[in-house]
């Protein structure tokens, strides 16, 4: 089943929508306006009529995977149940038609929601302060490494260096390098943890940050936190923490007490505001008190009950996004806090790290454990026993496809070869944990039986596997000026390809 | 659970957290029922001010549009809200094609080659556009020409600060010149010589980026036409509330030798062994997962459901249907300047200068004109005196579709008495 674009269903017969005449007596823009000022053609938008777009729509939606109808053990991506009330919150007309530049005087919920949330946050993860400001997590990260580079300037240190475990994620080099650091790798050792030697030969007078995430990215709580923090602190660096995996431990322990100075969180993974298909997400990052003054302006600040937005922040590191955040994606997240309640949020954490333990337990008899548990909230296991076969781990994640389940993280972290990184999250039932190790165990058992039938998966989907090579080499004509198709739009009806389809396979979580 | 495990409790799975660690419990009052939930957000939400839309003469960057129902009616739909990623394309077409199909129609508006999936808002897209124009000339310096937003300025220079790209402000462009930076219309709503600056740009080899109100596209040369390189803009017109600035949506296109520098997720065609069309994530080698530390951008999550609501909006809307959207603001927004200008004392602060919707108006009093409205329940125009010393008492004034003929009226009643 495919639907065609919009584009291809535009008629144009159809009429454009109803919609208000001027009523005044003012000009036509071509009475005042020089031709060369105007556009010569109208834009090629689609002409639909309402009914078509609602069926075009509708189709759409039900090419989709979503959280609302399958389990999506997306390791490192923290998919659970997006709770109904966030959304009823966030379009309450008190929320949604405000306009960011309104009086301060006519905004104080808005204000003491973003000020509640701050300090809700602050307590979860333990800070000083918080920004909400970012609109994402990589954009979280960045933040929080421009201010610790404004913490060193200010201190006429010139430390260039971030270190980074090569299990992180590759937002943290990129965002790394984009505040202006030069990145230095440290390696994991056999257990899986960050090898306390490496770190010890990397740091040095130089290094500006640690960027950690803890548990980190394959699931292992770093029992050595405490050391590790000394360690960064002792050089005068900072220690940053990767808010991908809070989840773990709300209410069990907090990244502010492991000597984390900075702290970024995903509200679309931990705090239930929805994904949404790739965005809007939020990425507020949190900070001791050696990094209040840096933070982005403005703050909001609540001296006897009246809220203010404080703008005169001179050591401030600017702004990072215009206005002061995604403000409904904050209205959601403080929403699910209210509703789950300290009590609610360490439960959630506990249940989270249970579900990955049982789920790892189910299933390691099928797939590689590389690394001994217990896990936290996710796991890495290893395609790796499937290696004869001819079976790979995308083969298994194509498999899961066709059982109704989304797939897991694959080819992540790097560390691990084969890597299938799991994380079940506290809102599945016993009964889905179950449903998907009995599809694991059924996909290895085909894996050995008749391993060619697995290449074909998925089949029972709108399409089967895309040949991502071929149309990498399509782009690559286009970009060079060798073919007039552009592959990244719409432009005419796509010819079929001539070759048989192939994988890449690097992918990546989050 | 714990029985399969064989551990007798939660603590044996928490072995690895040292004991010094272990919290007793979090410092926040207990859960609430959904009831209760909603009773305490209500109440927060009741403490803010909403003015109507037809009411609002705000503008800034964020504008009261009408918004059709379709736009929710889609965007509320589970199967895309919380879908994730679409990094299993087998299992997320409906997500790619919505992104293939809003990418094509910013291209379309902008009259570029290729678009992005979207970025976090107009703000982060300058920056993005700014760092692109670094990479691919080697260069270190963007002017900003004129009235660009201000905040939009602010987000570019600490994006800035990061990689060594200074900032000018009013400067002529020079050898060292990445790129010309100015946006159409401008943060007071003026239009600027848009050819003019793209050809000064070309002239010392640098980029032009074009900054762009999307709706006013449906009428105003696009970036394409006069040859801009880079084009971005804010999508929140395109069928996205106010929210108190967000989430919104930043879109970025440009010309076919930049694709390469292009930050963010993009979305292209692929086929499957039976011949199928499909959309798969493409180019996939610029980005951080893979470039890590060389990427040109950190970005991942981009805003793909605000993406959505922009690619319904513009469908329903069609070619025509935005063209009246604008033809009706500008012609309201002309109406509303010669009403003012016939006010005591009230003046345009630029009368040589074109506009099409958003106006700045030299006022006396700026400050109690404004209070005065708010009395009445009207939002008027924005002080823009706070960012920009030299214009004093200067007033913006935006009119769209939403702010019928009465409630101009009602506007001029509250200023005339």
């Amino acid at each position: 089943m495919s639907e065609p674009l919009s584009f291809e269903l535009s008629r144009p017969a159809v009429d454009p929508p109803r919609l208000p005449e001027a009523e005044v007596a003012g000009p036509a823009p071509a009475d005042v306006l020089g031709r060369e000022m105007l556009r010569a053609r109208p834009p090629g938008l689609p002409r639909l009529s309402e009914p078509e777009i609602m069926r075009h729509y509708s189709r759409l939606a039900s090419l989709n995977y979503s959280i609302s109808e399958n389990f999506y053990p997306l390791g490192s991506c923290t998919m659970k149940y997006n709770p109904v009330v966030n959304e009823a919150a966030a379009a309450l007309s008190g929320f949604a038609d405000l306009h960011p530049y309104q009086d301060e005087d006519s905004v104080q919920g808005a204000l003491e929601l973003m000020w509640r949330l701050e300090r809700a946050l602050c307590a979860i993860v333990g800070v000083e302060r918080v920004t909400l400001q970012p609109a994402a997590g990589a954009h979280g990260e960045w933040t929080a490494l421009r201010m610790i580079a404004a913490f060193h300037h200010s201190r006429e240190e010139n430390r260039t260096e971030v270190l980074v475990p090569d299990s992180a994620h590759g937002t943290n080099p990129a965002s790394a390098a984009l505040s202006g650091f030069h990145v230095i790798e440290v390696r994991s050792g056999d257990d899986g943890r960050i090898s306390l030697a490496d770190l010890e030969s990397k740091l040095s007078p130089r290094t500006a940050a640690l960027m950690l995430t803890n548990p980190n990215t394959l699931g292992l709580f770093e029992r050595e936190i405490l050391d590790i923090a000394e360690m960064v602190h002792t050089t005068g660096a900072m220690l940053y923490y990767d808010g991908a995996n809070l989840n773990a431990f709300m209410g069990i322990c907090r990244p502010g007490d492991m000597g984390f100075d900075a702290v970024h969180m995903n509200l679309h993974k931990t705090f239930t505001t929805p994904h949404g298909g790739g965005g809007p997400g939020a990425g507020p990052v949190g900070v001791k008190s050696e990094l209040v003054p840096f933070l982005p302006a403005p703050t909001v600040e609540r001296t006897n009950g009246h809220l203010r937005l404080d703008f005169k922040r001179p050591q401030s590191i600017g702004r990072v996004r215009s206005f002061y955040g995604n403000f409904g994606m904050l209205v959601r997240a403080y929403t699910y806090i209210l509703a789950m309640g300290g009590d609610g949020l360490s439960q959630a954490s506990q249940d989270a790290v249970l579900s990955a333990n049982y789920l790892r337990k189910l299933v390691e008899g099928d797939l590689d454990m590389p690394h001994e548990g217990p896990c936290m909230h996710e796991f890495v296991a290893s395609a790796q026993n499937l290696h004869e076969e001819g079976v790979r781990a995308l083969d298994i994640a194509k498999a899961l496809l066709d059982r109704d389940f989304y797939a897991p993280t694959v080819y992540f972290p790097l560390v691990v070869p084969e890597a299938i990184m799991v994380e079940p999250t506290e809102t599945e039932s016993k009964a889905t944990l179950d449903a998907f190790a009995g599809a694991i165990k059924e996909i290895v058992a085909k894996a050995k039986s008749d391993p060619q039938s697995l290449h074909e998966e998925p089949t029972k989907l709108p399409v089967g596997r895309l040949d991502e090579v071929s149309a990498a080499r399509r782009i690559n004509a286009y970009l060079q000026g060798l073919s007039e198709d552009p592959i990244l739009r719409w432009k005419a009806p796509a010819e079929a390809p001539e070759t048989a389809p192939q994988q890449t396979l690097q992918e990546s979580p989050c | 659970m714990l029985e399969t495990l064989g551990v007798r409790s939660m603590n044996d799975l928490l072995v690895d957290i040292p004991q010094s660690l272990r919290l007793e419990s979090l410092q926040l009052p207990n859960g609430l029922s959904e009831f209760e939930t909603m009773a305490q957000v209500s109440s927060l939400a009741e403490r803010n001010h909403v003015y109507p839309d037809r009411l609002t003469f705000r503008g800034g960057g964020i504008y009261r549009r009408f918004i059709p129902a379709a736009v929710s009616a889609v965007t509320s739909k589970p199967e895309f809200y919380t879908a994730y990623t679409p990094y299993q394309a087998e299992a997320s077409q409906g997500t790619l094609q919505a992104i293939f199909e809003f990418q094509t129609l910013i291209a379309e508006l902008t009259a570029l080659d290729v678009s992005n999936a979207s970025l976090y808002d107009g703000a982060t897209a300058v920056a993005e556009a700014a760092m692109m124009a670094y990479v691919h000339t080697g260069r270190n310096e963007v002017l900003v020409s004129g009235y660009v937003h201000p905040e939009y300025v602010q987000v570019l220079r600490a994006f800035g600060e990061g990689r060594g790209i200074k900032v000018r402000k009013g400067a002529e462009p020079n050898k060292k010149t990445a790129a010309i930076i100015f946006q159409q219309p401008d943060f007071l709503g003026l239009l600027v010589d848009a050819r003019q600056l793209t050809q000064a740009a070309h002239d010392v080899g640098a980029l032009a980026i074009a900054c762009v109100d999307p709706i006013s596209l449906a009428m105003l040369a696009p970036p394409g036409e006069y040859g801009a390189d880079i084009a971005v803009g804010e999508g929140q017109q395109l069928g996205l509330s106010p929210s108190f600035g967000g989430p919104h949506v930043g879109f970025i296109a440009c010309k076919r030798e930049l694709v390469r520098k292009l930050p963010g997720r993009l979305v292209g065609t692929a086929h499957d062994a039976h011949g199928r069309r499909g959309f798969v994530l493409a180019l996939a080698a610029r980005e951080q997962h893979i470039r890590r530390e060389k990427a040109t951008s950190n970005i991942c999550t981009n805003h793909s459901l605000c993406a959505l609501a922009a690619a319904v909006y513009l469908t329903y809307m069609g070619p025509y249907g935005l063209r009246q959207i604008a033809d009706v603001s500008f012609r309201r927004a002309h109406s509303l300047a010669d009403r003012l200008a016939r006010l005591q004392g009230w003046e345009p602060a630029f009368p040589e200068r074109q506009f099409l919707n958003e106006f700045p108006f030299r006022v006396p009093k700026a400050r109690s004109v404004v209070r005065k409205l708010a009395r009445k329940g009207i939002l008027g125009g924005l002080e823009v005196n706070r960012w920009f010393r030299e214009l004093k008492d200067v007033l913006t004034f935006t009119c769209t579709e939403v702010n019928d003929p009465q409630a101009l009226d009602e506007l001029m009643a509250v200023l005339e008495s």
